[in-house]
C-alpha cells in the first residue's frame, strides 16, 4: 500500500468539494437560527455534518476499489437502481415540504432517495454505453440508445413526481453525449422537441420555429438520415400537440410557478410569495450581506424552504453579493477541475465525469437561478450546500469514483 | 475512437469551459444587478416586510383653571389592535377577540373595511378596553399572537359634571375627518376634541403622534419586544390655562337651587375673562373620554332634562327687566329723557296706550319716579313712556347696533346668537303684520320677540361695569381679545345707570335682601315670562366690587322656571360674587353671605344701611 491516495493526489478537486460541503453545513446551521424557535430546524446542521463525515469515510473506502470494477458493475447497478426506483413509486414516502410525493425509501429508521443513487449509477451506465461505441455519435440514431438509457430512470422520477431530478437527468444526458463527440447541430436537433414544447404557447411563434427547424434540417441533410429528419419533425409536432394536455395535467402549484416566472409581479401574497420573498432576501443582502445568521427574511420566516431549495437566498441575504459571487466562483472552479480531469482520462472516465458535471451544473443553474427569478421555481437542491443526506452521500460516491478513475488511468 | 483524439478533446473541453463560465457568469451578473444595483429597493422591501409601524398617540394637553387645578388631564387606558396579516388570519383573530372584548358595530365595520383593503397598519379594535378585558386577552396571549395591547393616554375630567359644558368631550377621529385636510396625516384611533374647549383649541391640545415599529414574522406575529423601537417621538399637546375658577364653579354647583335648570355666568370686569360658566343640568364627561359609549350617548341625548344642552351659551330666554337698562341708556343718549326727569304719567299699576292697558308688575303702582328710582323699582310704566319717546324704529336700530342680535364671540363652540327683531320686517316675516308703535312698549321691558343667552346678558352688564364696551368673553387666558359689545353712551349717563342699579340692593330695592356685607352689588332683577302656566324664569345680573372701589366681577344667573328674580336668582348671584371676591380680598369665606341669611341667623346687619333717597 502506498501513500498515493487518489483523493489526495487530486486534492484540489476534493478540497473544493469539501469546502463547498462545509460551507453548506454552516449555511444549514444559519438557516436554523430564527426568531421563531423551531427545534427540528435548529439541529439539522448536525445531521448534515454527520452525513458529511460518513461520506468522507465512503470516499476513502471506495477509492480503494479498482476503477475497472465500476465499469463492470455499471450495467448491473443500473438495472438494480432502476428497479428500486420503480419500487419506490409503490412504497416510497414523501418528506418535509415534498410530503405528497413518493421519492424516499425508509429502511430501519433511515430514509434515502433512490433517485440520487440512480443519477450516479445512470451516469456510470451512460459512460459505459458511450465509451463502448467505437465512434462518437455521428447520427441521431446513435443517440437513441443513450437517450433510452436515461429516459427510463427519468420517466420513473417524473412519476414520483420530481421534475427537478428529471431536469438533472437531461443535463447529464446532454453533457455526456457532448463529451462523446456529438456535433452541436445534432445535440440541438435532439433537444429540439423541448424548444417546441416551450414555444407552443404561441401558435405563430411555434409555426415559425417549425419552419426554421425544417430549413435547418435541410441545411444539415448530410448529418441526418431522412428518417431521422422526419423523426425530428414528428417529435417537434408531437411536442407542440401535447403541450396543452401536458399543461392541463400539471398540478396547480406547478402551473402557478410557471405563471409567476413569466410575470413575477402577480399574486405577491399567494403564488408569487416564494419568489418575491427570495428576491427580497437576496436583494436586501446588498454587497456585504446582513451578516452570518442575521438575515431578517430568514429569521422571521419570510423565506420558504430556507434550509433546502432556497438556501442560496440565505447565502445572498447574509453574505451579500460577496457571498453569492464567491460561491458561484467556487462552483466554477470545481467544474473547471472536472473538465481538466476529464481531458486527461480515458473515454469512460471522461464521460462519467461529464455526466456528473452535467448533473451538478443543472442543479446549480436551476437552483441558483430560481432564487432570483431567472428560472421557474423547481424543487431542486443546491449541490453540497442544501440540506439532504442522499444527495451529499451520492455526490461523494461520484467524487470517489472520479478520483479512483483518475488514479487507475495512470 | 474520436474521443481519444487529443486535439478534438481539447476543443470540446474549451467549449465546455465557455459554457460553464457563461452560465455562471450570467448568474453572477443577475445577482450583481439585484444585490448591488437594486439593493436599496430590496432593502426597503425587506424592512416593510418585517416592520409594522405603530402610531403612538400623543397625550393631549392639560386644561387647567386659573389656580392650576386640572379640568382635563390624562390617565392610562388600553387599546387593543390586531396586526396586519393575511385577511383570513385577521378574521380569525378578530372573531376570537370578540369573545372577550365588545366591539361596536361602527368599529367592526371599519375594521372589516381595513382588513379588506389590506391596510399595513394595525387595526384598532378598541381605544378604551376595560382592564378586565385586557387581562383576559393577555392571559390568552398565545392564542392571540397578532394581538397588540398598548397603553395609551386616556382623557380624564377631574371636574366631572361641573366642568362638562366647558371642557366638552373628545372622541375618536371619524372616517370623514381622516379624509379631510385639517387632519392630514392622522391615523385611525386619534382622539380629537368633539365639543367645548377640547374642540375649540384642538390644534393646541392635540400634539403630534409618534411612530414606532415592531418586528413581525411572515405570519404577522410580533417577534421580540412589543415595545418595538421608536423612530419619531410623540409630541404631547400644549397645556391650556383658563380664566375659569374651578372653586367658584363648584361653589355655584353647591348653591344652585336643586332640581332646577339654568346657568350662572361670571366675568372678570378687567379682562372680560370667564370666571365661571355654569350650566345645569350637566353630565359626567368621563363617559366620553375614550370611545363614545353609544348607550350612554342615547341616554343623555334622550334625557328630558337635556343635560347635553349648555344653558349658558346655547339656550335663549326672554331677558325681561334687565332690558330696561338698555331702554334707559338709549333714552339718555338720544336725549329724550334726563336722569332727574319724571315721566308725565305716574305709575298707578299700569299705563294706557293704543286702546289697552299695559301693566306694571306692581299693581299698587310706584308713583312718580326719576330714572334711578325707576331702575330701583323696575317700574314698567316709566320705561313704557321712555320707549314711546324713543320710538320703535329708533329703538330697533340702536339695540341692534349694540349687538343683541349677534353672538358674544366666546371661545366655545355652539354659542347661540341673540334674538332681537332687526327691523319692522321681522314682524311681517314672522307674524304677517307690520308692527304698531305699541310693540316698542314690550321691547322696552324685555318682553316680546326677544331672547338672549345668559352669556349675552352677562356681557351687557360687563359693558355697563366698564366704559360701555366689553371684550368678547374668553375662557383661554391667551385668547386673542376682540371687542364684542359697545354702547354709544357717555360716562355720565353710564354712571346714572349704575346709580340706579346701586339702588336695587339698597333698602326698598328689589334685591335689598341679596346685598352683601363686604361688597357693593349693583344689580338688576328680572322675571321673564316663560311657557303659559309655568313659573317665570328668574334673572339677576349684577356688577360687584369692594365698596367704594371699582367693580371687579359681573355675575348673571338665570334659573329656569325659578319664579321671581329677587327671590331665586339674586341670592345666587350675590353668593357667587361674594365667594369669589372674598377669595380675591383675603376675607374668610362663609356660607352666611346675603342680608337675608344674616337676618335668618341673627347676625349684625348694621352695614345694610337704608338708602339715602
Amino acid at each position: 500500500m502506498t501513500l498515493d491516495l487518489p483523493w489526495i493526489r487530486h486534492w484540489r478537486f476534493t478540497a473544493c468539494l469539501l469546502l463547498l460541503c462545509l460551507f453548506g453545513v454552516a449555511m444549514i446551521y444559519s438557516a436554523g437560527v430564527k426568531n421563531i424557535p423551531s427545534p427540528s430546524l435548529e439541529r439539522i446542521w448536525i445531521r448534515q455534518a454527520v452525513v458529511l463525515l460518513g461520506s468522507i469515510v465512503v470516499l476513502i473506502v471506495l477509492s480503494r476499489i479498482p476503477a475497472r470494477w465500476f465499469e463492470w458493475m455499471a450495467m448491473p447497478l443500473y438495472i438494480m437502481s432502476t428497479a428500486v426506483l420503480a419500487v419506490t413509486l409503490v412504497v416510497g414516502t414523501g418528506s418535509g415540504a415534498a410530503e405528497g410525493v413518493r421519492s424516499f425509501i425508509r429502511i430501519a429508521g433511515f430514509q434515502f432517495q433512490p433517485a440520487e443513487a440512480a443519477k450516479v449509477v445512470t451516469a456510470l451506465a451512460l459512460a459505459k454505453l458511450l465509451a463502448g461505441q467505437r465512434e462518437g455519435p455521428a447520427y441521431l440514431r446513435d443517440l437513441v440508445k443513450p437517450m433510452a438509457l436515461v429516459a427510463l430512470p427519468l420517466a420513473l422520477v417524473v412519476l414520483q413526481p420530481d421534475l427537478g431530478t428529471a431536469l438533472a437527468f437531461i443535463g447529464m444526458l446532454f453533457a455526456a453525449i457532448y463529451w462523446a463527440g456529438t456535433s452541436w447541430q445534432l445535440i440541438l436537433f435532439a433537444a429540439s422537441p423541448g424548444f417546441a414544447l416551450i414555444l407552443s404557447f404561441d401558435t405563430r411563434l411555434w409555426s415559425a420555429y417549425i419552419i426554421l427547424l425544417v430549413v435547418a434540417l435541410y441545411l444539415n441533410r448530410y448529418r441526418l438520415y431522412l428518417v431521422e429528419s422526419l423523426s425530428v419533425i414528428i417529435a417537434n409536432l408531437a411536442a407542440g400537440a401535447i403541450a396543452q394536455p401536458l399543461w392541463n395535467s400539471l398540478a396547480q402549484y406547478q402551473r402557478n410557478r410557471i405563471l409567476v416566472f413569466l410575470d413575477q409581479e402577480i399574486d405577491p401574497q399567494g403564488a408569487g410569495w416564494q419568489l418575491l420573498q427570495s428576491k427580497v432576501a437576496v436583494g436586501s443582502g446588498g454587497v456585504l450581506g446582513k451578516g452570518f445568521t442575521l438575515g431578517t427574511q430568514k429569521r422571521l420566516n419570510f423565506l420558504p424552504e430556507q434550509h433546502t431549495d432556497f438556501i442560496f437566498s440565505v447565502v445572498g441575504e447574509e453574505l451579500g453579493f460577496l457571498g453569492t459571487s464567491l460561491t458561484l466562483l467556487l462552483f466554477g472552479y470545481l467544474f473547471f477541475r472536472m473538465i481538466r480531469m476529464a481531458e486527461g482520462l480515458d473515454p469512460f472516465a471522461g464521460l462519467f465525469i461529464f455526466a456528473i458535471l452535467g448533473t451538478w451544473l443543472t442543479h446549480v443553474i436551476v437552483n441558483v437561478g430560481m432564487t432570483i427569478g431567472v428560472v421557474p421555481i423547481t424543487g431542486i437542491p443546491l449541490p453540497f450546500i442544501s440540506y439532504g443526506g442522499s444527495f451529499l452521500l451520492m455526490a461523494w460516491v461520484a467524487a470517489a469514483i472520479i478520483v479512483t478513475m483518475a488514479r487507475d488511468a495512470r | 475512437m474520436r474521443v481519444s483524439q487529443h486535439h478534438k478533446r481539447n476543443i470540446r473541453a474549451r467549449r465546455a469551459r465557455i459554457v460553464v463560465v457563461s452560465l455562471l457568469g450570467l448568474l453572477v451578473m443577475v445577482f450583481f444587478r439585484a444585490q448591488v444595483y437594486r439593493a436599496s429597493d430590496w432593502g426597503l422591501q425587506a424592512d416593510s416586510n418585517r416592520l409594522r409601524p405603530l402610531t403612538l398617540p400623543p397625550p393631549r394637553g392639560t386644561i387647567r383653571d386659573r389656580a392650576g387645578r386640572p379640568l382635563a388631564d390624562n390617565t392610562t387606558g388600553y387599546s387593543v389592535s390586531i396586526l396586519s396579516a393575511s385577511p383570513d388570519s385577521m378574521m380569525f383573530s378578530l372573531n376570537r377577540v370578540r369573545e372577550h372584548l365588545e366591539i361596536g358595530d361602527r368599529r367592526l365595520a371599519s375594521a372589516l373595511r381595513q382588513i379588506e383593503n389590506r391596510s399595513p397598519r394595525p387595526i384598532l379594535l378598541s381605544v378604551d378596553a376595560s382592564f378586565d378585558a385586557v387581562a383576559a386577552l393577555e392571559e390568552r396571549g398565545s392564542v392571540f399572537p397578532r394581538l397588540l395591547i398598548e397603553t395609551r393616554p386616556k382623557r380624564r375630567y377631574p371636574a366631572g359634571e361641573v366642568g362638562a359644558h366647558i371642557v366638552g368631550s373628545v372622541g375618536e377621529i371619524n372616517q370623514q375627518e381622516l379624509e379631510s385636510e385639517q387632519f392630514e396625516g392622522a391615523q385611525p384611533g386619534l382622539i380629537v376634541g368633539r365639543s367645548g374647549i377640547e374642540w375649540q383649541y384642538e390644534s393646541i391640545l392635540r400634539g403630534q403622534p409618534g411612530v414606532r415599529y415592531v418586528e413581525v414574522d411572515a405570519s404577522g406575529r410580533i417577534v421580540g419586544s412589543h415595545r418595538g423601537f421608536r423612530r419619531v417621538e410623540e409630541q404631547p399637546g400644549g397645556d391650556l390655562d383658563l380664566h375659569l375658577d374651578l372653586d367658584l364653579m363648584e361653589w355655584i354647583h353647591h348653591i344652585f337651587p336643586e332640581g332646577l335648570g339654568g346657568a350662572v355666568v361670571a366675568l372678570d370686569v378687567e379682562t372680560g375673562g370667564v370666571l365661571a360658566l355654569y350650566a345645569t343640568p350637566s353630565y359626567d364627561p368621563n363617559v366620553f373620554a375614550g370611545v363614545v359609549d353609544q348607550e350612554e350617548w342615547r341616554r343623555l341625548s334622550q334625557d328630558p332634562a337635556n343635560p347635553l344642552f349648555n344653558r349658558a351659551i346655547t339656550a335663549k330666554y326672554p331677558p325681561g327687566s334687565p332690558m330696561k337698562l338698555v331702554t334707559a341708556l338709549i333714552g339718555l343718549e338720544t336725549g329724550v329723557i334726563h336722569p332727574t326727569d319724571r315721566m308725565s304719567v305716574a305709575c298707578n299699576g299700569g299705563y294706557n296706550y293704543g286702546g289697552r292697558r299695559w301693566r306694571c308688575w306692581d299693581e299698587d303702582g310706584h308713583g312718580s319716579l326719576d330714572l334711578a328710582g325707576a331702575i330701583k323699582h323696575s317700574c314698567n310704566v316709566y320705561f313704557y313712556q321712555v320707549a314711546l319717546r324713543i320710538g320703535l324704529l329708533r329703538m330697533l336700530d340702536r339695540v341692534n347696533r349694540m349687538g343683541f342680535g349677534g353672538t358674544c364671540g366666546v371661545d366655545l363652540p355652539g354659542e347661540a346668537a341673540g334674538t332681537y327683531p332687526e327691523g319692522p320686517e321681522y314682524w311681517v316675516r314672522r307674524y304677517g303684520y307690520r308692527p304698531r308703535e305699541g310693540e316698542v312698549l314690550n321691547l322696552a321691558i324685555g318682553q316680546g320677540p326677544i331672547a338672549q343667552t345668559p352669556l349675552m346678558v352677562a356681557q351687557y352688564f360687563l359693558a355697563i361695569a366698564r366704559d360701555g364696551s366689553a371684550p368678547s368673553p374668553a375662557l383661554y387666558r391667551d385668547a386673542p381679545t376682540t371687542e364684542g359689545f359697545r354702547f354709544e353712551v357717555s360716562q355720565e349717563n353710564l354712571e346714572v345707570i349704575r346709580e340706579g342699579l346701586r339702588g336695587v340692593t339698597q333698602a326698598g330695592g328689589t334685591a335689598y335682601l341679596s346685598s352683601l356685607e363686604h361688597f357693593e352689588v349693583l344689580g338688576k332683577t328680572g322675571t321673564a315670562q316663560s311657557v303659559e302656566g309655568s313659573p317665570n324664569h328668574s334673572w339677576f345680573g349684577a356688577i360687584v366690587g369692594p365698596r367704594g372701589g371699582p367693580p371687579e366681577i359681573v355675575v348673571v344667573a338665570l334659573v329656569q322656571f325659578g319664579g321671581s328674580g329677587s327671590q331665586v336668582a339674586a341670592p345666587l348671584v350675590s353668593k357667587t360674587a361674594d365667594f369669589y371676591l372674598r377669595g380675591q380680598h383675603g376675607i374668610p369665606r362663609d356660607t352666611i353671605q346675603t342680608l337675608r341669611e344674616y337676618f335668618q341667623v341673627g347676625r349684625n346687619t348694621a352695614w345694610a344701611l337704608p338708602a339715602n333717597e
